[in-house]
């Protein structure tokens, strides 16, 4: 929904917000989501997959919509098993040990609300990932269109008891994190010149963390929660950074770059202010967490500088964000689509996209 | 004149951690409207980087304010006078994803 439908609906509906008002909403936000997996068709029933959440607004309320997509009273269930990550990155900001707990325990009580398996990484732990995080894993074999409705007709025949069920929530005790990991990591940011690479670096790092857990705790999707102004931020971000040909695989709804593993961005069609309108008005619990560019100026990296120019040209122009996203973003195509290994399409060791190094074709 | 006055999504962080505010302003003879009541934020609440909540005469572009739950832009913004226990939120929506 645009800023200015969202606009006319409350106007319509006047001042102080009532009741019909906020059940529309509510309806209307939560069939954005079913409608943007079920128009997508990518997720099977059954299937596990693994909810990125980083506690901040959008991933949270990712959550919400997943938790409200699959109670028994839900209108057109989503059949999928759900499990929560969360990477703690404290040691990226120089948090002391005592102020991550903190921040763990809040969240772990969100996740432990929802009754769905959820797992709290320590960003330290991808100092010990193996070689093969870097690696594009042989994607499961294309399934035909047709194959989706199949599936879901079997799974509504036999009432979903073929299916995995999903997991009694395990007691994930706070991993222990030792210092000189704590260390280590800091001395790799650290040596990061610019405050854009270390950004950067970051991304790059809690991405392969969370494809990692993926793939050893047997989840075949990947939900991340960047909203609509988020990824149109990340366009324009993406195309200063010479990332202009992965634009597709960076801001689109999916990303098959790891093979194994896919990504998938159903909160792409929402932007910040709904996902925070809605926020406040159904109470969706989120933790603010400080980051690396947390009260910096606009001028410190690039990726602050592309949100403030994109933040303020949108309070001007509220179709600023959904005309990058709509104009861009769906109408890029991956260039090279089918890939594996053996194909010969090189890849970047560390985004895992293939390379767009070659001159004057 | 009174209003419960609230923080969230990091605008917070700028108020020292400090998420709820039941605020007294002091009375005067015209009505509080939403200009007044920024500058009055930034003197008496705001306790660093003032340009990170209020540019020129109003909220940094991606804080999202609400009066009674419904967004300003919809009440006149600046010039709405606040009435007594008028609920105001400030909501930053550049923090987290």
């Amino acid at each position: 929904m645009s800023c200015e439908v969202l606009a006319c609906l409350q106007w319509l509906c006047s001042h102080p917000v009532p009741v019909s008002f906020r059940l529309c909403f509510k309806d209307f936000f939560i069939h954005k989501f079913k409608a943007v997996l079920g128009k997508n068709r990518i997720i099977f029933p059954g299937e596990k997959v693994l909810l990125a959440v980083s506690g901040g607004p959008s991933s949270c309320s990712m959550l919400r919509q997943v938790q409200e997509g699959l109670s028994q009273k839900a209108n057109k269930k989503l059949r999928f098993v759900p499990g929560v990550a969360f990477i703690d990155e404290g040691a990226a900001i120089g948090q002391s040990v005592e102020e991550r707990q903190r921040t763990v325990a809040e969240l772990q009580a969100v996740f432990q609300a929802t009754g769905f398996p959820f797992y709290i990484l320590p960003l330290e732990q991808v100092l010990d990932l193996p070689a093969s995080v870097v690696a594009t894993n042989p994607s499961p074999s294309e399934q035909p269109a047709s194959a989706y409705k199949a599936a879901v007709h079997h799974f509504v025949e036999t009432d979903g008891s073929n299916f995995p069920r999903p997991q009694e929530p395990k007691k994930t005790l706070l991993p222990r994190v030792q210092e000189s990991h704590t260390l280590m990591l800091q001395q790799l940011l650290g040596s990061v010149k610019t405050l854009t690479a270390r950004e950067e670096l970051l991304n790059t790092l809690r991405q392969h963390l969370l494809v990692h857990t993926a793939r050893t705790e047997g989840y075949s999707k990947l939900m991340l929660g960047d909203s609509c102004t988020r990824l149109a931020v990340k366009l324009l971000t993406s195309i200063s950074l010479g990332r202009g040909a992965q634009l597709a695989q960076d801001t689109g709804f999916s990303d098959s770059r790891y093979g194994d593993i896919i990504l998938v961005r159903p909160m792409r069609d929402y932007s910040a202010k709904e996902v925070a309108y809605y926020n406040h008005l159904f109470t969706v619990p989120y933790v603010v967490i400080p980051s690396v560019d947390t009260k910096t100026v606009d001028k410190a990296s690039i990726q602050r500088l592309t949100e403030s120019f994109v933040t303020k040209l949108q309070t001007d122009f509220p179709s600023t964000v959904s005309t990058i996203y709509r104009l861009t973003s769906e109408k890029l195509q991956t260039a090279c689509r089918k890939r594996s290994g053996a194909d010969g399409c090189d890849r970047c060791l560390l985004c895992l996209c293939s390379l767009d190094t070659a001159v004057g074709e | 004149m009174s209003s419960p006055l609230r923080g969230d999504g990091g605008a917070e962080l700028l108020f020292n951690g400090v998420k709820k505010h039941h605020v007294t302003l002091p009375s005067q003879s015209e009505p509080w409207d939403m200009k007044q009541l920024l500058v009055w934020i930034q003197r008496n609440l705001l306790k660093e980087r003032p340009e990170l909540f209020v540019q020129g005469d109003s909220v940094r572009p991606g804080i999202l304010v609400l009066i009674n739950d419904a967004d300003w832009e919809l009440m006149g913004e600046l010039d709405y006078q606040l009435q007594d226990q008028d609920n105001v939120v400030f909501i930053s929506t550049l923090h987290g994803g």
